[in-house]
């Protein structure tokens, strides 16, 4: 499915793939501009536009006030007049002042001009817990913008996708919600191939393959399903775990191809349990395989608190863990 | 297994009178059976022995299902059992049509396997009823239940390798390939998993699992069936029931001197409704569905039997006063009594329950202000009679007066009736219950 142009790749982390990614975008197509807080000269928090402004200039790289709303305004006008805006939000936590440029503005130009109009806009955002980053740097926000058609949202684990993904993004004549968990920028390292390519949006993607039981997730919480699934493993139970990688378009197909062949599915998401990503595909399942299920759909997800805390135990406390997630394969497996 | 009433589609066999090798006359009951809501002993068809009893004591059965087998008297000894069995079989269910009869055969004379859709053959369950399979997949998964009814697998029969015994998918599916068990292995296994808590509907504990009489098992199923079927629509009218009050108070222990019969404001009431259906003959009707080829039409009954709802501390039956056009205030009294009475002592007979056309609820014997009582399943209409209360009202000529009022609210099948029927009902019992009293004959 990735369309590849080298068959040579390089080890890298996340935070280094969209890097990668970012850099490559600003020199193969001169309409690509980045803004947002601190990416010129401090060339970004997480160092991810480092030298960027040096190289490609202050009219591409622009840092802008801290006003969300019209980091996303502006990109949404330069993305209707021709240009490939990148806009971040330095952590999702910030994002809600532009709440309505994005889905009041970006979401709906394209209906609203009858297809006159385009948005192509890419809006990055590091997000998620598991940093001490407390009440303003661990959020999710994926729920509350994967209600709003004409939005397209992807959350990425692994650095390949990161880079597949977000030259797809880049490329899409419509507004892209990029989410990056920042857990995963330096832990989870991996090889990417050279030279440039695309994943299609909306393509989920079997990073284990398993016949028990059906574990969705996407993000931090991918990568320690994955965990947990290994230790069932080791128990002698088969479990398979499903990237989502793009939240919407969602990949209804791949779900339920799964949960025809497992009967069984558990959702898990960092995000909050109540209306969340989980609740959706439960609701689909439902609709649409009901009686393929052999178990009740269950969902291991944050609970509903309006924030995790900054103490290590209110954190933990918040945040899943990969034992966790295998107790809940293994009652679901043996179900 | 006989079919005890005419909307009764399952029976426990709550003990055997008779034993293997017993002789039994034409006529002696040979088992005690309970549905719904009846205890009954069971006759025997023919004179003969009991060969054997194919169902255990508190073991449930749809009607129609093989119970026992009993060799005829005179009845060649030598012919295959099936033979031999199958005609007294087929008349221990004497409400039953013929077809389920061959059935009877099945214990002792396997159905060769029906071919499964893939073409491989189906396990030896495949001979159960739709009833039968209807019946063991409660309780089970979504997946379980598509499965087994794919394969037709009793999975009552099958070893459960889920949590707590439960049946799994590839459980059936492991049936489906080796053959399921026989599908007389223990039933309801499934009904309440083994390690569960349980406790009584009399006395339930949080926390526990309450598994449902035969009664409480039939209640939920009618309720769903005619919450599902039949489209509720709702009315309720103030009825002043001073007078008749006053009349009832006149009366009442001269009435239970005589009788031995509390006299309340059932039979009254009871009275006013039946001359009020007379007025509205569609409210004592009821609503027949299309038959294959057929249409649906309206059936407008020519007998008037009203059910009497009563609670009792583990369920509800509908004891039913036949023929209730027919009786006057002192005899729907005293039928009404006997009733209840029966009733509160578990002692109603078949006869007792069936052929209702309308139900009266005396829900106000509770206090209940206003309610919104299911139908009966088959009837076009329920009625209740809710708490009596003195209270203020303005009379025609403005003056205000201390009255005893009672609500009384209408359930009704709107595929029969509109609403302009049953508000025309309900004023016309309003106006029959008013009229009645303060004196004259019971």
């Amino acid at each position: 499915m990735a369309v590849v142009s080298s068959t040579s790749s390089t080890v890298m982390n996340n935070v280094e793939a969209v890097r990668a990614t970012l850099y490559e975008a600003m020199k193969n197509d001169e309409r690509t501009v980045i803004l947002g807080e601190d990416v010129g000269a401090r060339g970004n928090v997480f160092l991810i536009t480092k030298d960027f402004i040096g190289e490609f200039g202050e009219r591409r790289v622009i840092d802008t006030p801290i006003a969300e709303a019209s980091i996303v305004g502006i990109a949404v006008g330069m993305a209707m007049e021709g240009l490939r805006p990148i806009a971040e939000i330095q952590f999702a936590d910030f994002i809600y002042p532009s709440f309505n440029q994005i889905v009041g503005e970006a979401a709906k130009i394209r209906y609203r001009s009858n297809g006159e109009y385009t948005c192509p806009l890419v809006i990055r955002t590091p997000y998620g817990g598991g940093v001490r980053g407390a009440l303003s740097h661990s959020v999710s926000i994926e729920a509350l913008f994967y209600h709003v058609p004409g939005l397209k949202i992807v959350a990425p684990a692994f650095p390949d996708d990161v880079k597949g993904l977000l030259n797809a993004a880049i490329d899409d004549p419509d507004p892209v919600l990029f989410l990056e968990h920042k857990k995963t920028y330096r832990l989870i390292k991996g090889e990417v191939p050279d030279g440039h390519y695309t994943i299609p949006l909306g393509k989920a993607n079997v990073r284990k393959a398993g016949t028990q039981l059906t574990v969705v997730s996407y993000g931090l919480y991918l990568h320690w399903a994955l965990e947990a699934a290994e230790r069932l493993t080791q128990e002698g139970l088969s479990v398979e775990v499903l990237d989502l990688r793009s939240i919407r378009p969602m990949d209804k197909t791949a779900i339920l191809n799964s949960v025809e062949k497992t009967r069984k599915l558990l959702i898990v998401h960092e995000d909050n349990k109540f209306g969340g990503i989980g609740a959706e595909i439960s609701a689909m399942v439902a609709e649409e395989a009901l009686f393929s299920l052999d178990a009740p759909i269950r969902r291991l997800c944050g609970p509903d608190v309006p924030s995790m805390g900054y103490a290590m135990p209110l954190e933990e406390e918040f945040m899943s863990s990969p034992a966790e997630m295998a107790d809940a394969m293994r009652a679901m497996v043996k179900f | 297994m006989p079919q005890l009433g005419e909307t009764v589609t399952e029976g426990t066999v709550a003990q055997w009178l008779k034993s293997v090798g017993d002789s039994v006359d034409k006529y002696e009951d040979f088992v005690e059976v309970s549905t719904d809501k009846v205890n009954a002993g069971v006759p025997s068809p023919v004179t003969g022995t009991i060969r054997e009893l194919l169902v255990k004591e508190g073991e449930t059965v749809a009607t129609g299902t093989p119970i026992a087998v009993i060799d005829e008297v005179g009845a060649a000894a030598t012919a295959p059992p099936a033979a031999a069995t199958a005609p007294p079989a087929a008349s221990i269910a004497p409400a039953a049509p013929a077809g389920p009869a061959p059935q009877a055969a099945q214990p002792a004379q396997p159905s060769p396997p029906a071919p499964s859709p893939n073409g491989s053959p189906a396990p030896a369950a495949s001979s159960l009823s739709e009833l039968e399979l209807e019946g063991a997949l409660r309780g089970a998964s979504p997946a379980v239940r598509r499965l087994a009814r794919e394969h037709r697998i009793d999975i009552r029969a099958i070893k459960g390798s889920g949590s707590n015994g439960r049946v799994t998918a590839d459980d059936v599916l492991a049936a489906a390939r080796t053959g399921a068990p026989a599908p007389s292995a223990p039933a309801a296994a499934a009904t309440v998993p083994p390690g569960t808590r349980t406790s009584t509907y009399a006395q339930p504990i949080p926390g526990t699992t309450v598994s449902l009489s035969q009664a409480r098992k039939i209640i939920a199923e009618r309720m769903v069936e005619s919450k599902h079927t039949a489209p509720h629509a709702w009315s309720m009218v103030q009825i002043d029931v001073t007078n008749v009050w006053k009349w009832r108070a006149r009366e009442k222990d001269r009435f239970e001197r005589e009788t031995g019969y509390k006299l309340t404001l059932l039979p009254f009431f009871i009275r006013a409704v039946v001359e009020s259906l007379a007025a509205f003959p569609l409210m004592n009707a009821r609503f027949v569905p299309a038959t294959a080829g057929g249409q649906p039409s309206i059936y407008v009954n020519d007998e008037v039997n009203i059910g009497i709802a009563i609670g009792l501390p583990a369920n509800l039956v509908v004891p039913v006063v036949r023929g209730a056009d027919k009786l006057s205030i002192k005899g729907l009294a005293i039928k009404g009594g006997e009733l209840i009475d029966k009733a509160r002592k578990n002692k109603l007979g078949v006869d007792n329950l069936a052929g209702g056309t309308f139900t009266v609820n005396n829900n106000g014997a509770n206090g209940s202000w206003a309610s919104a009582p299911i139908i009966n399943g088959g009837q076009a209409g329920i009625v209740t009679m809710e708490t009596v209360v003195k209270t203020v009202v303005v009379r025609d000529d403005d003056s205000l007066a201390i009255r005893s009022m009672m609500n009384s609210c209408l359930s009704l099948d709107h595929r029969v009736v509109d609403g302009s029927v049953a508000s025309g009902f309900l004023a016309e019992l309003k106006r029959r219950l008013e009229a009645m009293g303060p004196q004259g004959e019971l």
